[in-house]
């Protein structure tokens, strides 16, 4: 435990260092801090707003955590589906990377006409970005499996489903975590996104309420729990990973 | 030069002119493999080769001789390009153990008993005196990464054992592991198919390894493998290393392969 923590010394090292250059950039140098809010102005907002981040926080990581489940879901559905069919690989995937690059800022303003401003719109847009890396890195895991093992299994008498099962699908549960770390960090953009273009609550609606009363502080504090979430749920599906795929690289 | 084989089922258990089914019978396979932009590689060449029901047969030959060709093909993984092939039921046995390493010995062992049908009390149960008999008794609920290579090489075996196949091919079983353990393993093989006759069909590079194990040895050339000579290897089990019968077959053999 201690050198696990100790591990995180050179991270919060390099966080100080970078935090006291950005204090005095803003203390001494020529920005005004009302456009970029001293370290220790946000550190104060956190303490002073901290009922009113928390109840947003909440309705951010509410949206967050559901949105990536469904994402899960859906990549790993239909990485199974394209895994078994190549038609289906060829017809989908190029479709897929396409979609990819469509503009976020294009499609939010769209899904929220379209779906009202509720909960369901941002499930949508964090699906959405956080799909493709889960999809993508399922998909290797998939497709890495060794081909000696699929011999084995056929040797052994297994069907194609009773190989999937027992050992494509097990293989891939590292894949699936892997794309699931990155997809969390898709998700939170994509959630703070879609609140700033339409929500009643969330860390993206607090932001995008403060700038315009000055409030930058409490702006760069909503950001800074973003990324504090962003870390917790990594940190998080490490974790799990860890618990679930004990025979994993990561183990 | 090319030795003809002898007959079926003469010479091939040696004494006793009893006539026995055969479990594996190739007359004439060939098998080569696709290159784009070139000439297909031929792996196999005109092998004839029968395998008596509860016979050891040892393929010896170098590296690219097409041993896996011939086994996977004895297994159905692959298909002869020319001849004919018939076998019963064969479950190979890799270099590499490769267990599942979400499962523990005795799941990974029980494998094929599983993908049969059965529930996995029942997989377990009946594994578990084979997993004994291999000397892994107290070992059953280690997964992979927390045994050894000798025991997940038994586990390998008992995996290929229980899967119920009538023919084991054995596949370099104990290529990847330290002399000592290989040593004391082939020791362990030898016990355990005198204890229990199977057929085998024993794929290795190493000629000692082939002679000290099996009732027959045949010797393969370079790609395209052609089977270059057949030894007879009557000698009394258990077998010692040192007897100068088997050390003067051993000589036989790596002539054959020079």
């Amino acid at each position: 435990m201690i050198r696990r923590l100790a591990g995180g010394l050179p991270a919060l090292g390099l966080g100080l260092v970078l935090l006291g250059i950005w204090e005095l950039y803003v203390r001494v140098g020529p920005v005004d801090p009302l456009i970029l809010p001293a370290p220790s102005a946000i550190a104060a907002a956190l303490v002073s707003d901290r009922a009113l981040l928390w109840s947003n926080l909440t309705v951010t990581a509410g949206e967050v955590l559901p949105g990536i489940a469904l994402a899960a879901l859906l990549a790993t559905a239909l990485a199974a589906a394209i895994h078994f069919s190549v038609l289906l690989r060829r017809a989908v995937y190029p479709l897929l990377v396409a979609s990819q690059a469509i503009p976020l800022v294009l499609l939010t303003p769209l899904l929220i006409a379209w779906l009202g401003f509720g909960l369901l719109p941002k499930l949508a847009i964090i699906a959405l970005v956080c799909f493709f890396p889960i999809l993508v890195a399922t998909l290797d895991a998939l497709a890495a499996v060794e081909p000696d093992l699929l011999k084995l299994m056929s040797t052994l008498g297994a069907s194609r489903w009773q190989t999937f099962v027992r050992v494509e699908a097990p293989s891939a549960l590292p894949g699936l975590f892997s794309g699931a770390r990155v997809g969390v960090v898709f998700a939170l953009i994509g959630a703070f996104f879609a609140e700033w273009s339409g929500a009643s609550a969330g860390l993206g609606v607090l932001a995008e309420q403060a700038i315009p009363q000055l409030e930058t502080a409490r702006a760069g504090a909503a950001v800074t729990l973003l990324a504090a979430l962003a870390v917790v749920l990594f940190a998080l599906l490490t974790l799990a990973e860890r618990r679930l795929v004990p025979w994993g690289a990561r183990a | 030069m090319q030795t003809r084989l002898e007959p079926p089922g003469r010479g091939a258990l040696g004494p006793g002119p009893r006539r026995v089914r055969s479990a594996v019978r190739l007359e004439g396979v060939a098998r080569s493999f696709a290159r784009p932009g070139a000439p297909p590689l031929p792996a196999l060449e005109r092998i004839t080769l029968e395998v008596a029901a509860g016979e050891i047969v040892a393929v010896v030959g170098p590296s690219g001789a097409g041993k896996t060709t011939l086994l996977e093909l004895v297994c159905r993984l692959q298909a002869p390009d020319a001849g004919t092939l018939r076998a019963d039921p064969a479950a190979l046995m890799p270099q590499r153990d490769l267990l599942l390493p979400w499962l523990d010995a005795l799941d990974n062992a029980g494998l094929a008993l599983r993908l049969a049908g059965r529930s996995r009390a029942d997989a377990r149960r009946i594994a578990a005196p084979t997993l004994a008999a291999l000397g892994l008794a107290g070992f059953e609920g280690r997964r992979p990464p927390e045994l050894s290579g000798g025991m997940r090489q038994r586990v390998a075996f008992a995996r290929t054992v229980l899967s119920g196949r009538p023919v084991l091919c054995l596949d370099e079983p104990f290529g990847a592991l330290d002399a000592i353990t290989r040593m004391e393993l082939q020791a362990w093989l030898e016990a355990v198919l005198l204890a229990q006759p199977r057929t085998v069909l024993l794929v290795t590079h190493d000629v000692e390894e082939a002679i000290v194990l099996a009732d027959r040895v045949l010797v393969l050339s370079p790609r395209p493998g052609r089977i270059l000579a057949e030894l007879a290897v009557a000698a009394p089990r258990p077998r010692s290393r040192t007897d100068p019968f088997l050390v003067d077959l051993r000589e036989q053999a790596l002539e054959a392969l020079r």
